[in-house]
Order: C-alpha cells, then sequence, then structure tokens
C-alpha cells in the first residue's frame, strides 16, 4: 500500500507528518511511502533530504490519491473530497469536538484515524501524540516566558549584588505541566505546581517542584485526566491559585479537560494583582484559555504590565523536534496496524487502541461510494487499575482479621504445659543428663543472641565457620579409634574422621578465604 | 608415661582446654556479626578447633590407657593422624578451588558429612558400649544417628539439586506428607523397641531396629529434599546447617562431652535462625517451605491477565542512562550467579563511580541459593562491601534512585507482592525498584520467576527490559561506557 505524506495547508503550519527518518521507517514496513513537494521545508526537512533517504518526492494529486495519507492537522474540505473512498486518513482530528469533520469523513467513504484519540494507556504511550508534542510545548512555553521575563531565572550572588531567582508556578501537572516545571527547574528557577488530581504530587516533586495542596477532598483520577471541581472544591482552590500566582514571577498553565472548554483558573483580578514585569503562558488558549486576559495566538500586554501569552502554536515553534516526535507516533502505529510488516494496513477492532483512534471506518464495498461507518465515540477506556483491584482487595481482608487474635495465653500455657513436661522427665534421667542438658540449654541460647546480631551479608561466611565447628564431632571419632574394640568399629570411627576433618579444614580455609574477598572501598 | 595419662589432672587440664575451645567457638561467631571483626572470628575459631583436637588426642590417649581391648595408643595416633591428614588434604583443595558461585554446594555437601560422621559415631558408641547400657543412652544413640541420617542424604539431595545434577523442580509423590508421616511413626516405634530390647537383655538384637531406622532416616532426608524447589533452597541449606549442628549435640550427649554439646547447639540455632529470617523474607512459614512442592520450572502460574507490552532496550541506551544518572542501584539475584555476571558488574560499578555515578548495590534475604551469597559474589569481584546494601536499608531510598539495573532477579523485585492480594508470594517483602525513575530489567526472556508469578514490574511505564545473557549485556555496556 501506498502512504502520501501531504504538506500542511493551514496557515503558519510548520509541521510534517514524516521525517526523512520516519519515513524510512514506514518504508521498512512494506510500504511505498511518497512525499509532497515542500512538505517538510519548514521542519527543516528538504525534500533531498527524502531523496536521499530513498523517498519518492512528488506531486499533490499522487500524495492524496495514496492508499494512505498521513498528515498533522485535520483535512479540509477540500482535502476529504481529494481521498480516495476506503482510503485511510491519520491526522490530529478533534472529532469529539468537530461532530461535521466527522459526517464529511464517513459521506467520503474513508478510514479516519485520529492521532489525538490514542487512549491513555501503557501500551499505547508510544503513539500518545498528544504527550510528544505537550512535552516540547511545556518546554517552549518555559523558553517563551523566559524570553519575555526581563531578569534571570537562576539564583546568584555576583559583584554586582545578589540576583533573586525567578519563581515559576506551573498549574496542571500533565504532560506539558511536568515538562515545563523540568525545563523552568534546570534553569534555576522555584517552582511550584498545583494539578486537581493529588496523586500527581509524586511526579510533581520527582521533577524538582514543590506541590502546592489544597485542603479538601479530591478523587483519584481514573481515566488519565483530570475532571472539572465541583463549586465548593472550586472556591477553596480559587483563593490558593490568587495567592501563588501574585508571589509568582512566571505562571505557566496548561489546565484542559477533554471535550470541554478550558477552565478559567486565573481571574483578571488576579493578572491585575500580579508585579509589572511578570509573564503569563496560557497554553490551553486553544480551548479558551485557563487565564481571564489571554487572546487566542496573541501576546498581550496588561495595563499593570503582565504580559500574557496565548500562543497555540508552541509545539510547532519547534518544528523538526515535533514533526520527528510526531513521525515517530506515526511509525509506532503503522507497527501496531502492519502486523505482518507487509505494507498491508489491517485494523482490528477489537483492540482498544486501534478501536479508540477510529473515527470513521470504510465499509467492506466502500470503494463503490456507499460511506463509511461513523464509530465516534469509542467505548471508554480504563488507564487505573486501582478500582477494580480494591474490591477483591478488601474481601481478602475480612478472612485474615477473622485469624489475626490469637489468644496470647496460649503461649504461656505451651510454655507452661512444656516446662511440666519436662520436669516430669528430668525426675527419670540420671544426673549426668541433666548436668549435659544445662550446658545444652545455655549454649542454644548465646547461640541465639551471638547469631542474630550477624549482618546478612556475612551469612554465607557464618554457614561455612559453622560448617567447620560442627566438624567438632571428629572428636567422637578420634575417641572411638583410641578405645576400638574391634577392626568394625575402628573402620567406621577412622572413617567418621576423615569425612569429620574434610568438613574443619574445608569450612575454616573457605571463610577465611571468603572474609580476605570483602574489603571496603 | 601412664602415670601422666591417667593422672585426674590430665583429665581436669582436658575439660578445661574443652571449655576454653567452646568459649573461642562462641567468639568466633560472635566476631562474624561484623565485617571489621570477621576475619578475627575466623582465626578464632581455628585456634579454638586446634586446642580442641589436642585435647582430644590427649583424651583418647587417656582412654586408650584405660581400655584394654582396644588397639596400641600408636597404632590409634597413627590412624587419627592418617585420616585426619587425607580429610586435611581433601578439604583445603575444595575450599581453594570452589568457585563463589558453587558455595551453596560446596556448604550443602560439607553437611552431608556432619551427617554421615554422626551416623558412625552414633552407631560405633552402640556397638562399643554394647549390652545392658541404660535407657538414656539408647534413646541418644537413637535420636543421633536419625538426625544425621537424615543430614546426610537430605545434603547430598541439595547439593545435587543446587549443581544442577538433579532437576530443582520439587519431587511431588502422591501423599508425599503421610509418607513422611509413616517414617517418622515408624522410626519411634522402632526407637521404643530398641530401648525396650537393650534395657532388657541386650544380646545384640537392638542393631536390627537401630539399622532399620538408619535405612528409614536416609530415605526420609532424600524424600524431604527432593519434594523441595530449587529456588527455597537457602532455607534448606540452613535448616540442614541445623540438623548437622543438632546431630552433633546429639553425638555430645552420647559420648557426654560438654564441647560436641556446646558446639553442637551453637550450630544448631545459627541455622535455626538463618532458616527462619529466609522464612520471614519470602512470607512463608517454615513448615510450608519444609513441607515443600513450591516452585516450578518456569511454567507460569496465577491468573493470565493483561499486563499491556513490555518496552525493549539496547545496551547502548543503557550505558548512556547510566551515565548521566546521578544515583544507580543494582539489585542482583541468583541470574547474576548464573550468568557468572559478578565481575562485569564490578567493572561496570567502577566505570560508574570513576564517573561520580553514586552506585550502590540492595540485595534482598532470599537473592541466591545460600544466605548472603550475593555478597559474597560481589565481594569475589572486589565490589567493596560499604556499597552492598541490605533490601530494608535501599528500599527507602529507592524513590530518589535515577536508575535501578535489575539484574537476574525476578520475585524479589515483584510488585504483585504488594499490589496484589491474591499472588503466591502476597506479603512477601520486596525491592520496591518501581519507584525509581528509571527501571532497566536484565533477563533471558520473559519467563516467569521461581515462584511462577507474573511480574508487573515488566510492564510498569519506567521499566524497560534488556534482554540476552546478563555477562554480555552487562560486557557491552561497560565497552559502551568507554
Amino acid at each position: 500500500m501506498r502512504i502520501g505524506i501531504p504538506r500542511e495547508s493551514r496557515p503558519g503550519e510548520t509541521l510534517v507528518a514524516a521525517t526523512a527518518k520516519t519515513a524510512s521507517q514506514l518504508a521498512a514496513l512494506g510500504y511505498v511511502v511518497v512525499v509532497e513537494r515542500g512538505a517538510g521545508e519548514a521542519a527543516d526537512q528538504p525534500d533531498t533530504a527524502y531523496a536521499d533517504a530513498g523517498i519518492a518526492v512528488v506531486a499533490a494529486d499522487e500524495v492524496w490519491s495514496s492508499d494512505v495519507v498521513v498528515k498533522v492537522n485535520a483535512p479540509t474540505d477540500e482535502e476529504i473530497a481529494r481521498l480516495r473512498p476506503g482510503a485511510t486518513v491519520i491526522a490530529l482530528m478533534a472529532p469529539g469536538r468537530s461532530p461535521e469533520l466527522v459526517e464529511r469523513l464517513a459521506a467520503q467513504g474513508v478510514t479516519a484515524l485520529a492521532m489525538d484519540a490514542v487512549p491513555r494507556i501503557s501500551r499505547a504511550q508510544s503513539m500518545d501524540v498528544l504527550s510528544s508534542m505537550a512535552n516540547v510545548a511545556g518546554y517552549r512555553a518555559v523558553i517563551e516566558a523566559a524570553h519575555e521575563f526581563g531578569r534571570l531565572f537562576t539564583g546568584q550572588v555576583t559583584a554586582a549584588g545578589k540576583v533573586p531567582p525567578a519563581r515559576v508556578f506551573v498549574v496542571g501537572a500533565g504532560v506539558a505541566g511536568l515538562a515545563a516545571i523540568g525545563a523552568a527547574g534546570s534553569l534555576g528557577a522555584i517552582v511550584r505546581a498545583f494539578d486537581v488530581r493529588p496523586e500527581v504530587a509524586e511526579q510533581v516533586e520527582s521533577m524538582g517542584a514543590q506541590f502546592v495542596t489544597v485542603d479538601m477532598e479530591q478523587e483519584v483520577s481514573s481515566d488519565g485526566y483530570a475532571k472539572e471541581m465541583t463549586a465548593e472544591q472550586e472556591a477553596a482552590t480559587a483563593a490558593m491559585y490568587d495567592e501563588e500566582a501574585r508571589a509568582a514571577d512566571i505562571v505557566i498553565t496548561t489546565a484542559l479537560i477533554p471535550g470541554r472548554p478550558a477552565p478559567q483558573l486565573i481571574s483578571a483580578e488576579t493578572v491585575a494583582a500580579m508585579r509589572p514585569g511578570s509573564v503569563i503562558v496560557d497554553m490551553a488558549a486553544a480551548n479558551g484559555g485557563n487565564v481571564a486576559a489571554t487572546v487566542k495566538d496573541e501576546r498581550v500586554v496588561t495595563a499593570n504590565g503582565v504580559t500574557v501569552l496565548g500562543y497555540t502554536d508552541l509545539a510547532g515553534r519547534l518544528a523538526a523536534q515535533t514533526s520527528q516526535l510526531y513521525g515517530t507516533n506515526i511509525v509506532n502505529l503503522l507497527k501496531l496496524l502492519t502486523p505482518e510488516k507487509d505494507g498491508v494496513l489491517t485494523l482490528d477492532m477489537d483492540d482498544v487502541v486501534q478501536r479508540g483512534i477510529a473515527v470513521t471506518r470504510a465499509g467492506q464495498d466502500a470503494t463503490a461510494g456507499t460511506g463509511a461507518e461513523v464509530m465516534w465515540p469509542p467505548p471508554p477506556v480504563q488507564v487505573s487499575a486501582a478500582p477494580a483491584a480494591a474490591g477483591p482487595g478488601a474481601a481478602e481482608k475480612e478472612p485474615a482479621a477473622e485469624k489475626v487474635p490469637p489468644d496470647p495465653r496460649r503461649k504461656w500455657y505451651a510454655a507452661g504445659l512444656a516446662s511440666v513436661l519436662f520436669a516430669l522427665l528430668a525426675a527419670f534421667s540420671p544426673g549426668e543428663f541433666l548436668g549435659h542438658f544445662t550446658v545444652f540449654a545455655l549454649a542454644v541460647v548465646a547461640g541465639y543472641y551471638v547469631i542474630s546480631n550477624v549482618a546478612h551479608a556475612l551469612h554465607t561466611p557464618l554457614m561455612a565457620e559453622t560448617n567447620a565447628i560442627s566438624g567438632i564431632i571428629l572428636v567422637g571419632g578420634i575417641l572411638q579409634v583410641g578405645t576400638a574394640s574391634n577392626a568394625l568399629i575402628l573402620v567406621l570411627a577412622a572413617v567418621a574422621v576423615l569425612v569429620a576433618s574434610i568438613n574443619i579444614f574445608g569450612g575454616f580455609l573457605v571463610t577465611l578465604r571468603m572474609l580476605q574477598m570483602f574489603r571496603k572501598g | 608415661m601412664t602415670d601422666f595419662l591417667t593422672s585426674e589432672h590430665l583429665y581436669g587440664f582436658i575439660q578445661g582446654a574443652y571449655i576454653i575451645a567452646a568459649l573461642c567457638f562462641i567468639g568466633a561467631l560472635a566476631g562474624l556479626a561484623r565485617h571489621e571483626t570477621a576475619k578475627q572470628g575466623n582465626i578464632l575459631g581455628m585456634g579454638g578447633m586446634a586446642l580442641a583436637l589436642v585435647a582430644t588426642v590427649l583424651l583418647m590417649a587417656q582412654q586408650n590407657e584405660l581400655t584394654t581391648d582396644a588397639p596400641s595408643l600408636g597404632v590409634a595416633v597413627l590412624v587419627v593422624a592418617a585420616m585426619m591428614g587425607i580429610g586435611a588434604v581433601i578439604g583445603a583443595w575444595r575450599a581453594r578451588t570452589v568457585e563463589m558461585t558453587g558455595m551453596p554446594e560446596l556448604v550443602a555437601l560439607l553437611h552431608s558429612f556432619v551427617g554421615l560422621a554422626a551416623v558412625l559415631v552414633g552407631l560405633n558408641s552402640y556397638l562399643q558400649h554394647g549390652a545392658g547400657h541404660d535407657t538414656v543412652h539408647d534413646v541418644e544413640v537413637f535420636i543421633g544417628v536419625f538426625i544425621g541420617a537424615i543430614t546426610f542424604t537430605g545434603s547430598i539431595v541439595a547439593n545435587l539439586k543446587l549443581s544442577a545434577r538433579m532437576k530443582s523442580a520439587p519431587l511431588t509423590l502422591p501423599g508425599r506428607h503421610w509418607l513422611n508421616l509413616a517414617i517418622i511413626v515408624a522410626s519411634v516405634a522402632l526407637g521404643v523397641w530398641f530401648a525396650l530390647v537393650e534395657g532388657d537383655d541386650g544380646d545384640g538384637v537392638g542393631i536390627v531396629p537401630l539399622l532399620v531406622m538408619t535405612a528409614l532416616a536416609l530415605v526420609l532426608g532424600f524424600h524431604l529434599v527432593a519434594a523441595i524447589g530449587g529456588g527455597d533452597m537457602p532455607v534448606v541449606v540452613s535448616m540442614l546447617n541445623s540438623y548437622s549442628g543438632w546431630a552433633a549435640a546429639a553425638a555430645g550427649f552420647m559420648l557426654g562431652n560438654d564441647l560436641l554439646i556446646i558446639t553442637g547447639a551453637l550450630v544448631g540455632s545459627s541455622g535455626a535462625i538463618l532458616s527462619y529470617i529466609m522464612c520471614k523474607a519470602m512470607n512463608r512459614s517454615f513448615v510450608s517451605v519444609i513441607a515443600g512442592g513450591f516452585g516450578s520450572d518456569g511454567g507460569s502460574a496465577g491468573e493470565d491477565r493483561d499486563y499491556g507490552e513490555h518496552r525493549e532496550i539496547q545496551a547502548d541506551d543503557v550505558a548512556e542512562l547510566l551515565a548521566h544518572a546521578s544515583s544507580v542501584v543494582i539489585t542482583p539475584g541468583y541470574g547474576m550467579a548464573v550468568a557468572q555476571a559478578q565481575y562485569p558488574v564490578a567493572e561496570m560499578t567502577r566505570k560508574l563511580r570513576d564517573k561520580g555515578v553514586d552506585v550502590r548495590f540492595g540485595i534482598h534475604p532470599v537473592a541466591g541459593r545460600l544466605p548472603g551469597h550475593m555478597n559474597v559474589l560481589l565481594a569475589e569481584a572486589k565490589v567493596p562491601y560499604d556499597i552492598v546494601l541490605e533490601m530494608d536499608e535501599i528500599n527507602d531510598d529507592l524513590p530518589e534512585t535515577d536508575v535501578v539495573l535489575v539484574i537476574g532477579a525476578n520475585d524479589t523485585v515483584n510488585p504483585a507482592a504488594q499490589e496484589e492480594p491474591g499472588s503466591p508470594i502476597a506479603g512477601m517483602p520486596v525491592l520496591e525498584v518501581w519507584n525509581a525513575k528509571d527501571v532497566v530489567v536484565f533477563k533471558r526472556s520473559m519467563a516467569t520467576g521461581y515462584a511462577g508469578v507474573q511480574n508487573p514490574l515488566f510492564f510498569k511505564d519506567n521499566t524497560q527490559m534488556l534482554f540476552g545473557d546478563a555477562k554480555d549485556k552487562v560486557n557491552e555496556i561497560v565497552a559502551a561506557l568507554g
């Protein structure tokens, strides 16, 4: 089958769906790959780079008549019209927010796969293009902020005076938020971060930021995305946002709720109260923005000198990097769709990943132009197994609780019984035996305390050592040799002496050898 | 000469020497508590043993003098010297040549010698005293031979399993618990018979129950250990260590020798404690380990759950990851010993430490086939012992660790022990490696570990698998580190 990589038609778009490297990886899966002339220019992928990698650079018509068309942005109406019925188109489509696009794709009779609908499960991470782009965008958000910010990020004590470190507040600890935390932290800023999902606190702290907490009940996310909060939660959180934003030099907001407009978290009053020269980067600008002052795709300076960046193309500003990552996500998806590596794309609707991204599916006889079946929306996918695991776990606890309380008195009864039995036994034993038994009992106790102190690292030498000293049974053998009353006894005793001395010498020497190996660094 | 040998004072001197020797042995074990004093401890043990032997030879001379039908003293000394000489040569040769990976086999083999010696000494003790001795002595002989025989065959089976000359999977005969019980009951019955015939007239009939019991005990020792899987061998070897001690103590009772009793008791409690530590580390009861039948040869047990897919990584990328890490923890398991990977691992450690990376080792109590086995292997490869830490010492540091390398370990790093209440290893304390930023698992394939349980660690987001022979892969990493 042929894969076509068109040039993106959206004005200002810098990305390309396949770099020379990922295009040749696609070719390795058995596909014929063609790239539209000039497709990768803005992403540092000139036509010659593709040609060098053995990828044909062709005119637009040939690309659009391919069996599979892979692009970055959702296809426009004109582009959809150019698709061959029965063909497959792979792109970012936001199918939840664009029902008319879904309809048109279905009407054209094409199979459409939305890269931004990859379920957030571990197995699909290698195709999660939103994560790839959010990662790059989070980094770029910090760079843009640093560009606008009039001071250094890192705190220094210089000959010309002390420079305080910048304070960065990151809202939302998803992929973008974590990338921003990492980038800001590497530049030397003091980073604080908040997320409505308390379970990400650990991740935030692992990136070197401090997690800001709000004192209230929060719920664990089950689909990997944050949920919108209830009214009273919101009231408690709003106060925290206000306080944190006022204290910060840089605020980066990344809060998104899938399928809905972004929540407004930073109010106009808060922005007005921020220090002049502060910078806000609103990464949710495309969906309405988290900040009151945000204007989509614009740089706005408020009356009190706060710069608000509403850029939506942050990932596109690192075109080469993002294209490479996007291309790799595409390769990983096609690896899944091409199990035989024979260049034939096969969709398996029982697979949650493939089912999840399928927006429309061309019918078996779609070439006749009968239209395609609409597959959107897919059934929900559970990302976290935590709630499921809690069930059997809770059930398991009950029988365990039942057998927990063994009567502590039972131990005393047992000890008492043993003592009485022993006393009775002792009453009928010769004195000599009791003397030996005293020694034995004391030695067991001494052994218990001495051995309990031995470090785990020395347990092997300990075994070899105890092995050697248990060769003391040699004593018995020697005495029996000396008092043997017949040849059989002599032979048996001699053999005992032989094996016991192997033990003694072998045990001590091997202990010595091991102990000599242990050294301090 | 005769006066000297038969004097009361010599006997007192010998007993004094025995007491000093016993104290030396206690001191030897106490010295092993720490690395700094371990060598002194070993030397103390050797000194105690030498003293005990000198005293014993004197005691033998004294008893020889008092016994009428014994061989002449010269012959006796010659026999003892010759046997000890041969034993010394064999022992020294084994101690010199044993591979550190082969330590568990050697230790098991040495246990079997103690068991054999106990059986022989016990039989001899019966033969020598012959008719009409007291019941207590009969019981002592009987118990001593019983424990010695179990130790003997049990240790041989452990040795064969550890050296892979016998299948390490448990031998599960139908009704094996009943078989064991039947042997024990039969032995008790034989013991009663033995004590009764000996108590009455003692015309030598007692040898029959004694020998039958010996044969039964040999079978029991064999069957008991054959039913236990290879991975439980640390417990078995410590248990046999304990038995060998009790066998020596029993010999001490029958010979009326306090040194033997003290030493046997020390060794017996040592082995018992080690077994207990091992069982606790696996969260299994001692009885369930000894009853056997646990562990498989890699077949998967438990439900087939979809854990998702694992990610693979190549040696070059691991080297990259390590070079940029600031803290690395290596958790080795039996697989490292099998692949003989300890030398390249030590080399890798050295290189990373030279680069300023903080490298430490985390050792699970049951890693390997002998308590403390991993520590000895790492020491052999010249890894300093102060960076080799125990599970409890390192678990709290793992969340701040950049990279964890899991080399040939599986069950000891299995999160299922904490996360899946229905898992066969649920509740077993494990190294919480998944808390680290990145985990690289060195493994031959996706097969399960000793417990036959699938390991969800392999499917975690921060885990990557490096497939292949651990030694080759570590060598590749060392080469890539330059």
